[in-house]
C-alpha cells in the first residue's frame, strides 16, 4: 500500500535529480563549445538554453545572453525552477515528504548533495571553477543514484521513482536532439561538408555518449547513426528507446502488483513499439523534427496519465 | 544559590550513579572527546535531524546542539519517578473524562468553574464524547526538574502533542555509535523499543468495531512543521503511513487515506496537528491541515484520535496550579510528584505578592509555550521588569508566577573541560490499556553558563539520558 502523495513525491524527486544532472551536462557542453569556438558563442548558449527548455524563462528575466548569465541562470537562479539548485531544492523537499519510503542511504546521499551544492553554489561560479563544480554535480547525482539502486527494495516505491527518472530523461534527450535536429538532417549536412565534427561531438557529449558512440558505430560521425544512437539504440542508457523499455517495465510491474491493466501502460507500450518497430530512415521519412515534437507531447501525456491513474493528487 | 550537581555535588565528590562513567571518562583523551563531539554534529546534520525555529527564516534548519556527557539516573531513582508519573497521568485522564462528562470536580468546588468555562483549551465539542477505551491523553511528556537529592518537581504536563521523543532515540543511537565500549562498561536500560511500544499502545485503543490489527497512521502538518522530522521518524519506526490532511477524506463513515489503489480506512490516527486545525467543519474553518468531517467519524466511534481533542484543558498552566488537588481528587492519595509552588496572578493577593517580588520570580503566560512570553525575574533588567509589570497589571489572569528554582546541573563538555549546566527532563509516557514508560527521556540542557532556560528555541541543547540497570 502506498499513498498517492508518496508516489507523487517519489516521481518528482527522481525527475528533479535527473533534471539537475541534465542541466550540468548541458552547461558542460556549452562551455566546451565556447572554448573551441570563441567568436559566435552567444548562439551556442542560446541553443543550450533551448535544450534546457529554459529559453523563454531566460528571455523573461531580461538578461544578456552571455556565458556568465546563462551559466548562472542554469546552475543557481532561484527564479528558474529548473536550475540545478532549484531542482535540488525541489528534489529534497519531495524526498523529505516521502522520507519514510526511502532508505537511510538514499535520503542521506540526497541530503548531503543538497548541503554541498548549497555551499558550492552560494556565490556565482567563477569560470575557473566551473569544470570542478559541474563534476561535483554529476558526482553527487551519481552517488544518489548509486545509493538508490544499491539499497532500495524493488517494489512499487522503486517503480514510481523509476517512472520519474525515465519520463524526465526521455524528455531531456528528445529536447537535446530536437534543438540540433537540423545538424543531423542529411540534406543540410552535405551542404556544409565541413559542418564541424564539434557540433556532433557536442550533442553526444551532452548525453555522455561521445565515447560509447565509437564502440557502437564506426569511428566516423554519421548523422543517421547519431540519431539512431540517441533515439532507437536500446543499449544506450539515455536513448528514447531505453527510457521506454524501462518505463514499460515499471508500469508492467505496477499493473501486475495491483492486478489491473491501466491506460498509461497501454500508451507506454504503444510508444515503445513505435521506437523498436522503426528504423532510423523511417524516422527521417516522417521528418525528424515532427517525430520529436510528437514524442515530447506524448511523453508529457504519459506523465499526466500516470499521475491521474495512480491518484498523485 | 548553589545548584545541586547530579555528578559532582558540591560537598561530597562523586554521586554513585556516575562512578562507572567517571572511571571511563578519566581514561579518555580530552582532545579525542572533543573530536567525538564534532563527529556527533556531523552525524546529526547528515541524517537531517534539524529543527525549524519559528521567526528565523535565515536559519530555517538548525541543529539542536547535542552534548556527549550523559545524564545518569539510578534504577531506584527512576522507580520512584515512574510511580509519581503513573499516578499523575492516571489523574490527568480521569480529570479529562470528568470534565467532559459529569464535572464532579467542579461540583465539589475543588476547581473554580470559570477556569474551565472561560478556557480556550476546553472544547465544548467534546462534551459527552467518550473516546475508544476511555483514554484521552495517550502520549504525555511530563517535564520534571530536580533541585536536590530527593527533590523532583513537575514543571509542566504536556498532554496535547508533546514532541522531542525522536531526539531521545537519536541521542542514544549517536552515543552508541560514538562510544560502543562505554555501553559494555555501564549497563543502561534500553529506550530503542519506544516506537514498538507506541504502536502497541495505539493499537490497544483501537475503535471497538475493529477486530483484527488496526490500521494506524501518523498525521503531520507537513514538511515545513518544526517537528516534521520526528513525525516521519516515528511513522517509519512504527511501520505505519505518514499522512497529511490532503491525503485524507471521510468515505462511508470512515476516515480514509488516498492510496495508489484508492481509499483505505484508518482506525487509529496519531495526530501531530493541533486541535483547532483538526476539522475545518468543527473548528478553524480555514484549516487545510485537517480532515473535514473527522469529528463526526470520531463521535460515531469509528476512529481513535490520539491524543483526543480537548486534552489541552489538562495541561493549561492555570489548571497546572491545581494539579495537587486533581491528583488527590481522582486517586484518593497525595501526589507523589510535587508541583512547583505557583501564584495565580488572577487572584488579588497573589498578584500583589508577584508584583512585589518580580525580581525573584519566573512569570509565564498561561497559554504560552516554548519559553516565549516569559520573564525570568532575576535575569531581567529593571526596565524589562517594569515593562512586564505593566502587561501583568493589564491582564493578570493571563499569568502565573513561580519561584526561580535552582535547577540541578549536569556537566557538559566545553573547550575547557567539564562545566555544570542546568538541566530538566522530559520522560515520555504512553497510556492505553496500561501505562508504558521507556526508561529515560529527553534531557534538555541550558548551554549558556548560569542560564535556566533549556528550550531549544532559546539556545538549549540535549543530552542522552541513562537509567541504570542496577
Amino acid at each position: 500500500m502506498l499513498l498517492g502523495r508518496t508516489a507523487n513525491g517519489l516521481y518528482w524527486m527522481s525527475r528533479y535529480i535527473e533534471r539537475a544532472e541534465n542541466m550540468a551536462r548541458l552547461v558542460d557542453t556549452g562551455q566546451r563549445l565556447a572554448l573551441t569556438r570563441g567568436a559566435e558563442t552567444a548562439e551556442e548558449w542560446n541553443s543550450v538554453l533551448s535544450s534546457a527548455g529554459a529559453d523563454q524563462a531566460f528571455a523573461a528575466a531580461g538578461r544578456e545572453c552571455d556565458q556568465n548569465a546563462v551559466v548562472d541562470f542554469l546552475l543557481r537562479d532561484p527564479a528558474n525552477p529548473s536550475s540545478v539548485m532549484s531542482s535540488f531544492e525541489t528534489a529534497r523537499n519531495n524526498a523529505r515528504m516521502v522520507r519514510t519510503a526511502l532508505t537511510r542511504e538514499t535520503w542521506e546521499s540526497l541530503n548531503e548533495a543538497w548541503m554541498s551544492l548549497k555551499r558550492m553554489l552560494a556565490k556565482p561560479v567563477d569560470d575557473r571553477d566551473l569544470p570542478h563544480v559541474l563534476d561535483a554535480i554529476k558526482r553527487e547525482t551519481a552517488l544518489i543514484r548509486g545509493a538508490f539502486h544499491g539499497t532500495m527494495l524493488r517494489n512499487e516505491i522503486f517503480d514510481f521513482a523509476q517512472l520519474g527518472i525515465f519520463v524526465e530523461r526521455a524528455d531531456n534527450t528528445a529536447r537535446i536532439v530536437d534543438v540540433k535536429y537540423y545538424v543531423l538532417l542529411p540534406s543540410v549536412s552535405w551542404v556544409g561538408s565541413s559542418l564541424d565534427n564539434y557540433q556532433w561531438e557536442a550533442i553526444l557529449r551532452s548525453v555522455s555518449a561521445h565515447r560509447s558512440y565509437r564502440w557502437e558505430y564506426d569511428a566516423e560521425y554519421v548523422p543517421t547513426n547519431i540519431a539512431d544512437f540517441l533515439l532507437l539504440n536500446q543499449r544506450m542508457p539515455r536513448s528514447l528507446s531505453f527510457c521506454y523499455y524501462n518505463l514499460t517495465q515499471s508500469l508492467r510491474y505496477l499493473a501486475e502488483n495491483y492486478g489491473e491493466s491501466p491506460g498509461c501502460l497501454a500508451r507506454a507500450e504503444k510508444m515503445l513499439a513505435r521506437l523498436t518497430g522503426s528504423s532510423i530512415s523511417d524516422v527521417f521519412d516522417t521528418g525528424l523534427h515532427e517525430f520529436l515534437g510528437d514524442f515530447i507531447r506524448d511523453n508529457n501525456q504519459l506523465g499526466e496519465e500516470i499521475s491521474t491513474h495512480y491518484r498523485f493528487y | 544559590m548553589v545548584a545541586f550537581d547530579e555528578m559532582h555535588p558540591a560537598e561530597s565528590g562523586l554521586r554513585q550513579p556516575y562512578t562507572a562513567y567517571e572511571n571511563w571518562l578519566n581514561q579518555q583523551d580530552p582532545a579525542r572527546l572533543r573530536e567525538k563531539a564534532a563527529d556527533a554534529e556531523r552525524v546529526f546534520r547528515r541524517t537531517g535531524i534539524t529543527f525549524n525555529v519559528y521567526g528565523q527564516s535565515e536559519a530555517a534548519e538548525r541543529l539542536i546542539p547535542f552534548d556527549i556527557v550523559p545524564r545518569i539516573i539510578s534504577g531506584s531513582e527512576w522507580r520512584r519517578l515512574t510511580q509519581g508519573i503513573e499516578q499523575r497521568v492516571q489523574a490527568l485522564n480521569a480529570f479529562l473524562d470528568d470534565i467532559y462528562h459529569r464535572q464532579e470536580i467542579l461540583r465539589a468546588g475543588r476547581i473554580p468553574k470559570e477556569l474551565i468555562a472561560d478556557n480556550e483549551a476546553f472544547l465544548p465539542e467534546m462534551i459527552g464524547v467518550r473516546p475508544p477505551a476511555g483514554v484521552y491523553t495517550h502520549i504525555i511528556g511530563v517535564d520534571i526538574v530536580r533541585t536536590g537529592e530527593d527533590e523532583f518537581f513537575v514543571l509542566e504536563d504536556n498532554a496535547r502533542t508533546p514532541s522531542g521523543v525522536s531526539y531521545m532515540l537519536e541521542n542514544r543511537e549517536t552515543m552508541m555509535q560514538l562510544f560502543p565500549e562505554l555501553f559494555q562498561k555501564v549497563k543502561v536500560l534500553p529506550v530503542e523499543n519506544y516506537p514498538q511500544l507506541l504502536r502497541q499502545s495505539l493499537s490497544a485503543v483501537k475503535p471497538s468495531r475493529v477486530t483484527g490489527t488496526p490500521t494506524v497512521a501518523v498525521l503531520t502538518p507537513g514538511i515545513y512543521n518544526s517537528a516534521y522530522f520526528e513525525h516521519a521518524f516515528l511513522a517509519d519506526q512504527m511501520g505505519v503511513e505518514l499522512v497529511e490532511g490532503q491525503d485524507l477524506r471521510v468515505v462511508d463513515g470512515h476516515v480514509a487515506m488516498r492510496t495508489t489503489q484508492g481509499y483505505k480506512a484508518i482506525d487509529v490516527l496519531y495526530r501531530r496537528v493541533d486541535d483547532s486545525f483538526l476539522d475545518p467543519l468543527t473548528f478553524n474553518p480555514d484549516s487545510a491541515l485537517g480532515v473535514p468531517g473527522i469529528m463526526d467519524v470520531y463521535r460515531a466511534g469509528n476512529i481513535t484520535i490520539a491524543n483526543a481533542p480537548g486534552t489541552g484543558i489538562a495541561d493549561d498552566k492555570a489548571i497546572y496550579s491545581y494539579m495537587p488537588e486533581i491528583v488527590e481528587f481522582y486517586t484518593g492519595r497525595r501526589a507523589i510528584l510535587g508541583n512547583i509552588p505557583t501564584w495565580r496572578c488572577g487572584e488579588a493577593d497573589s498578584l500583589k505578592y508577584v508584583l512585589e517580588h518580580l525580581d525573584e520570580l519566573v512569570v509565564k503566560e498561561v497559554h504560552g509555550s516554548g519559553g516565549y512570553g516569559m520573564l525570568v525575574g532575576p535575569a531581567a533588567s529593571k526596565k524589562e521588569r517594569e515593562a512586564f509589570a505593566a502587561k501583568l497589571k493589564a491582564k493578570p489572569a493571563n499569568y502565573i508566577a513561580q519561584p526561580t528554582l535552582s535547577l540541578s546541573t549536569c556537566p557538559i563538555l566545553t573547550q575547557k573541560g567539564l562545566a555544570p549546566r542546568h538541566v530538566d527532563l522530559r520522560p515520555f509516557v504512553l497510556v492505553s490499556d496500561r501505562v508504558r514508560i521507556v526508561p529515560g527521556g529527553l534531557t534538555r540542557v541550558a548551554l549558556k553558563e548560569g542560564s535556566l532556560v533549556v528550550n531549544s528555541s532559546q539556545g538549549g541543547g540535549t543530552k542522552d539520558t541513562w537509567v541504570l540497570d542496577d
